[in-house]
């Protein structure tokens, strides 16, 4: 119901009415249970005084409520056009309150807040494309989490991975010597392929240091046996750090718990700078890599990331066109290509992309909107970390990605980036789209020459 | 009341531009002095060269995505932001007050033109009004400030319209006018219009994360 000065109310959801009701986790209930009010006032109002400057000034002054952001954003176009969803809205039920109450808000709110923030946005910056003045409404659903962070009432899964960040360096409790023996275990399956084919562990001096994300060591560990015959391929000088920094997934950048954050990418360069490597390149990932590029590394007041970090998909490139990867022949399936947000919004390497996708396979369908204007996948920005509460209502949300995808006609997805791929596989299943999805570097695996590359060739 | 008049029509008149001027001045420098002191990295990352290739592109009709998914209101928008600055500083009446202030003048609109624009105006002010009741996410997003907002572009439109055509009791119109006129200049720097200093800014910065950090485009 809204009162004449449009503030929000015991029921805020007027407009859907039939969803059923939503899905909590026990970190929220309990962390709920030990707030009290003056600490809800006083962490809110701490975190947006002290904690933001002039552009949130100015981006909560001066919001027009023109609406152009509504067509950004897939949870709005995937609910049918219900106002709640649209960017605007979202900032409206959480900041917008906070500042008119002064902080003073309900555990009710709260509830709410966590929701909309973790679960109800990807932080995927379609939305700042879309208004006329350039609005960060992901820079303001991050500061909704920092709160929330502050709070304690992050959701449950993600705290988790969060936890084990700090405790272990990396994502999925991995420990020291699991870590080694996974990359021993894929050096002596990939020797099968290629007689002298090592993992340096920790080599000195090193061109390249090649990061993972925590759960590729957990459960996809073919994807470093995919990337080590890759590098031995290309005759590539590189090393994997056997110490903790392996870790280039970062998920406090995504929980708000800025401070963890900063601590990750401070090993990770940490790690690169001991090994005195020239280059830093990582897997298909995408928030790993904005973790480094201009999340972590500004925590760490390094304007830029002290080494240059190498994304897979530029990678991928620059082995195909200086002939260190050849192909012998190319992929015949239709496939089409998802823009991870981290990667295509994030860092503008969608062409480069596609001129892979080209390289590699024969038939290419666009999607459409394609490049900086894809649709997020769904799961990205920490909400498919959020878990398995909340998997049917992310299905429900990511409709609009599945009709976007059903459109291509491909057989193939290719998805360069985990979240994507995992979040993009759950769209694949509950829509029973009949399509494969895989990440670029299966592609590059499967149709590769293998064999060693002599420069001179 | 007569020294009520003659002061709105006489120093008012100028405190409350120096309000506006002064106003938006002094927002623009205390913004920059909050940067410097509480987010210094914006200098890092901002250039010339993208914050104006943003503010380019958004100036181009229908040239951002954006723009082209709602072009009927777009296309009001723009003109209505052209209209708003175009009318006032055009018109004969407004330049022959400012010939007597400070002896400058340049060329006036012709009259039964201003008067279709102004015309045009008020018709965008009120499709702004009705879309906002009619437009489901947009009433969703919509609270009095909205509306108090328009009408107060509205009336200095509408006052000056009808005292220049003199109907009613054109005085008091007059007088209207003027006093409409003030207030919204005044209101301009402590309401979401000050948009008109923020927003170059706010598109500066994010033209530049996406351009120069990113690597993106940003339209």
């Amino acid at each position: 119901m809204q009162t004449q000065d449009n503030t929000m109310t015991e029921n805020p959801r007027e407009t859907s009415d039939k969803k059923p009701e939503k899905a909590t986790d026990p970190a929220i209930e309990s962390g709920l249970e030990r707030l009290t009010p003056e600490r809800i006032q006083k962490t809110i109002n701490q975190v947006l005084e002290q904690e933001t400057g002039p552009r949130f000034k100015a981006y909560v002054e001066t919001c027009m409520r023109c609406g152009l952001c509504a067509d950004a954003c897939s949870y709005f176009l995937s609910n049918d056009r219900d106002p709640y969803f649209m960017p605007a809205a979202k900032v409206k039920n959480t900041i917008w309150e906070m500042l008119a109450k002064k902080g003073n808000v309900s555990k009710d709110f709260l509830r709410q807040a966590v929701r909309i923030s973790h679960l109800e946005c990807n932080v995927c910056k379609r939305c700042a494309m879309y208004c006329p003045f350039g609005i960060d409404i992901a820079y303001m659903m991050l500061l909704v989490r920092r709160i929330c962070h502050k709070l304690e009432i992050t959701p449950q899964y993600i705290q988790d991975t969060v936890n084990s960040h700090s405790v272990t360096l990396n994502q999925m409790w991995v420990k020291d010597d699991e870590w080694i023996d996974t990359l021993q275990w894929q050096e002596e399956d990939a020797r099968d392929e290629f007689e002298n084919l090592q993992i340096p562990l920790d080599k000195v001096g090193a061109d390249i240091m090649y990061s993972v994300i925590a759960p590729e060591p957990k459960f996809q560990a073919g994807l470093i046996y995919q990337a080590a015959t890759l590098m031995h391929a290309a005759g590539i000088d590189w090393t994997m750090p056997s110490t903790p920094g392996w870790d280039n997934s970062n998920m406090a950048m995504y929980t708000g718990d800025n401070e963890i954050s900063g601590r990750i990418a401070r090993a990770f360069f940490e790690t690169a700078a001991k090994l005195r490597v020239k280059r830093i390149v990582m897997g298909e990932c995408g928030h790993a890599f904005r973790s480094v590029y201009d999340m972590g590394n500004r925590w760490n007041s390094w304007v830029m990331p002290p080494f240059e970090v190498v994304h897979a998909l530029a990678f991928y490139h620059e082995l195909l066109t200086e002939g260190r990867i050849t192909i012998t022949e190319k992929y015949k399936k239709k496939v089409t290509l998802h823009d991870p947000c981290n990667v295509s919004r994030g860092r503008g390497l969608h062409d480069k992309a596609r001129q892979v996708v080209n390289m590699v396979c024969e038939d290419f369908v666009d999607m459409v909107p394609n490049r900086e204007h894809n649709y997020c996948c769904g799961a990205g920005g920490g909400v498919i970390n959020c878990g398995p509460p909340y998997k049917g209502e992310r299905m429900q949300n990511n409709k609009n990605k599945a009709e976007q995808l059903a459109a291509t006609g491909a057989e193939v997805l290719i998805a360069p980036c985990h979240n994507c791929h995992s979040g993009l596989e759950d769209i694949i299943q509950h829509y029973d789209l009949k399509m494969e999805i895989k990440f670029l570097g299966d592609l590059i695996y499967e149709t590769m020459e293998k064999k060693i590359y002599t420069p001179g060739e | 009341m007569n020294s009520f008049i003659a002061f709105i029509m006489g120093p008012m008149v100028w405190i409350s531009a120096i309000i506006f001027v002064g106003g938006l001045l002094f927002k623009c420098i205390s913004i920059i002095q909050s940067v410097r002191q509480k987010e210094p990295h914006i200098f890092s990352y901002m250039t010339v060269k993208h914050s104006l290739r943003s503010i380019g592109a958004w100036l181009v009709p229908f040239f951002p995505k954006s723009t082209r998914l709602r072009p009927v209101y777009y296309t009001i928008s723009y003109l209505f932001h052209i209209l708003l600055f175009v009318v006032p500083l055009f018109l004969a009446s407004h330049i022959v007050l400012i010939n007597e202030a400070f002896q400058v003048s340049w060329p006036a609109l012709n009259d039964s033109l201003a008067d279709w624009l102004t015309l045009l105006v008020i018709a965008a002010l009120i499709f702004f009004a009705v879309r906002r009741q009619m437009v489901p996410e947009i009433t969703y997003l919509t609270s009095a400030t909205d509306y108090l907002l328009i009408l107060l572009v509205l009336l200095p439109f509408v006052t000056g319209f009808i005292a220049y055509h003199q109907w009613f009791a054109y005085r008091w119109m007059a007088v209207a006018h003027v006093l409409s006129g003030e207030l919204m200049l005044i209101i301009i720097p402590f309401s979401r219009f000050s948009h008109m200093l923020t927003a170059p800014l706010t598109r500066a910065y994010m033209g530049s994360e996406f351009g120069n950090v990113r690597h993106a485009r940003d339209w």
